[in-house]
């Protein structure tokens, strides 16, 4: 395909001056104008076709009305300001809300100190290491219809593995499926369990990244290990927080497949999130006006909140 | 270095403690899977609660293999996930290369409608993109499920940062050389770029194996199922049968976990560089 551009051709284009002035540490010449657009070509078609052209019409189709295959009617921002309105939304934005900050303030938390725990005295050796992190990995390889047919049997009310395993240990088993008030924090444990480990490895990642020397001249310093890790590794480890928080609030917006398995939103819509909601809308109700706004307001929620919280890491950083 | 004393002792067998609570739980369900798919129905059903089968059923596995397309499911998620992987780290590398060793007008601009995209939610573009295959009497075919999921953001920025490395010497003295520019990206570039591929071909291959709204939406005839759709039917209201279910999400996890046990290290950077998308 780009046999045509092989250096017998180059010579056509009047770049004789740029050659001769080019040192031998220097960038490709300029010469093959062409070269570049054509390895770019086979991606941006794809790309065009299946990702900027639904994104744009997909702005264009939240202006619309269009049912099923009615005629489409252009109706401005009317659709955003229903979304307002829209009591099922804002109760799939709630939910998604608490998920959200769940992942936040619960499981990442959690993951730092899992992190925390296997890097440090507590796991002395390469081998527990490993295999702490294959044993918390796994959830995140498994698809998430798996995990969703899985917890099936392990929450079900009567037969479940869950409640057998309270019962054992004298507590009380719950329906954590269909009750209205346990069924959003049994997504909530799903979540944890399934996001635990990857997140867990990030932190790992950014552990490794900060020398022990420094740590360990604040304890030649004479500080404690709490003060050391609040005032040496906790301020070293911003940008992983950071990158662990974006992403977590970002997907706890975008949460779809189990809790769709599990409840399909409910019970009374206890379970409903953003993604279950444009489901429904679009593919079941046919209101692709509509839903193409609600997955617009996602994109929206996404971009606000990663700024948001650049915007929160950068003032703490100047403190 | 603080020196561990009695209470480091008692630290350590502490922390361990909760960590292996953690392994536990998190294990759990996954035995409990396998476990169940050796059960017969009315085993996992029953009152009081047994973990353990009676003896080793067999009958999940029949009840999937004869009675239910498992295995056709199987064959797609394999057909499906394969071509994709190979057309996105395709597709990927091409333009990774581009970005990462030639200059050109427009190349900052270009790479930002790339990179742009990383953070945009898949939601954006489900409405359209599925109007779009109506329009072309493209739903229910693989091409819907495999082509439009090829152009990969992520692939670009991986592969671009991977070719970053390659000295413009070596491509400038296969130049003079008189080696043709296709020939230079086949015979130089491709295998330089092994690393991006392999964490390519994970992050591609687990994605695609995983993947169930757009099959969900696009597939409808039960001979183009993937497994991950397939799976999800076989619990309905019309039917319960969890035990032949178990055995199918045990069979369908497995390539994914055999691939991450040969390439464990690979697997945990593409991941972690994949999760950067969706």
């Amino acid at each position: 395909m780009a046999r045509a551009l092989s250096p017998a051709g180059t010579g056509t284009i009047p770049s004789a001056g740029g050659r001769a002035r080019r040192t031998g540490s220097g960038r490709p010449p300029g010469s093959r104008l062409i070269t570049p657009y054509l390895f770019l070509l086979p991606f941006f078609v794809v790309y065009g076709i299946f990702l900027l052209f639904p994104v744009y019409s997909g702005l264009r189709l939240s202006f619309y009305e269009l049912v099923g295959i009615s005629e489409a009617q252009f109706v401005g921002f009317a659709q955003y300001r229903q979304l307002f309105e829209d009591e099922r939304y804002l109760r799939a934005l709630l939910n998604t809300t608490i998920y959200a900050l769940t992942s936040v303030f619960v499981l990442s938390p959690l993951a730092l100190l899992v992190a925390l725990a296997v890097r440090s005295f507590i796991v002395p050796s390469a081998n527990l290491q490993s295999f702490y992190r294959i044993a918390f990995f796994l959830p995140n390889i498994t698809s998430f219809v798996v995990i969703a047919l899985m917890f099936g049997l392990v929450l079900d009310t009567d037969y479940g593995l869950l409640n057998a395993g309270l019962t054992a240990i004298g507590l009380e088993g719950h329906n954590w499926l269909r009750d209205e008030s346990l069924a959003l924090p049994a997504m909530i444990g799903v979540g944890i369990w399934t996001y635990l480990g990857i997140n867990s490895l990030y932190f790992l990642a950014g552990l490794q990244n900060i020398p022990d020397e420094l740590t360990e001249a604040a304890y030649l310093d004479g500080a404690s290990r709490q003060q050391a890790f609040w005032h040496v590794t906790l301020p070293l480890l911003r940008p992983t927080i950071l990158f662990v928080m974006v992403q977590a609030t970002i997907f706890s917006y975008q949460i779809f497949e189990i809790p769709f398995l599990l409840t399909g939103g409910g019970p009374s819509d206890a379970t409903l999130t953003l993604a279950i909601y444009l489901y429904e809308v679009g593919f079941r109700q046919f209101d692709q006006g509509y839903a193409a706004t609600i997955g617009y307001s996602l994109a929206v929620i996404s971009i606000l909140l990663a700024g948001i919280q650049l915007v929160l890491f950068r003032t703490f950083q100047n403190d | 270095m603080v020196g561990i004393g009695r209470g480091g002792r008692v630290a350590r067998v502490g922390g361990n403690a909760w960590l292996l609570l953690g392994v536990f739980l998190t294990v759990m369900p996954f035995v409990y899977m396998v476990v169940a798919s050796f059960k017969p129905g009315n085993d996992l059903f029953s009152i009081p609660f047994r973990f353990w089968p009676e003896n080793l059923y067999l009958g999940n596995y029949d009840l999937l293999l004869d009675e239910t397309n498992f295995v056709r499911w199987f064959g797609n998620s394999i057909f499906v996930s394969l071509s994709r992987t190979v057309i996105a780290i395709a597709l990927s590398i091409m333009a990774g290369y581009a970005f990462a060793k030639f200059e050109f007008p427009l190349k900052r601009a270009l790479f930002f409608l790339v990179i742009g995209t990383l953070t945009l939610p898949l939601y954006v573009i489900l409405v359209p993109l599925f109007g779009m295959m109506v329009d072309r009497e493209w739903t229910d075919t693989y091409l819907a499920l495999i082509l439009p999921f090829t152009a990969q953001a992520i692939g670009v920025f991986l592969a671009r940062q991977q070719l970053l490395a390659i000295p413009n010497e070596l491509l400038e003295a296969a130049r003079i050389d008189g080696a043709g520019e296709w020939s230079i990206f086949t015979r130089i570039v491709l295998p330089l770029a092994q690393p991006a591929i392999a964490v390519m071909g994970i992050i591609f291959f687990t994605a695609s194996w995983n993947d169930y709204l757009w099959p969900l939406i696009v597939v409808l005839s039960d001979e183009k199922f993937t497994v991950s759709l397939g799976l999800a039917t076989l619990i309905g209201p019309y039917s319960q049968e969890y035990g032949a279910v178990m055995a199918g999400s045990f069979m369908g996890t497995l390539p994914i976990v055999l691939i991450f046990l040969l390439f464990q290290r690979r697997f945990i950077e593409g991941i972690m560089a994949g999760a950067l998308k969706g």
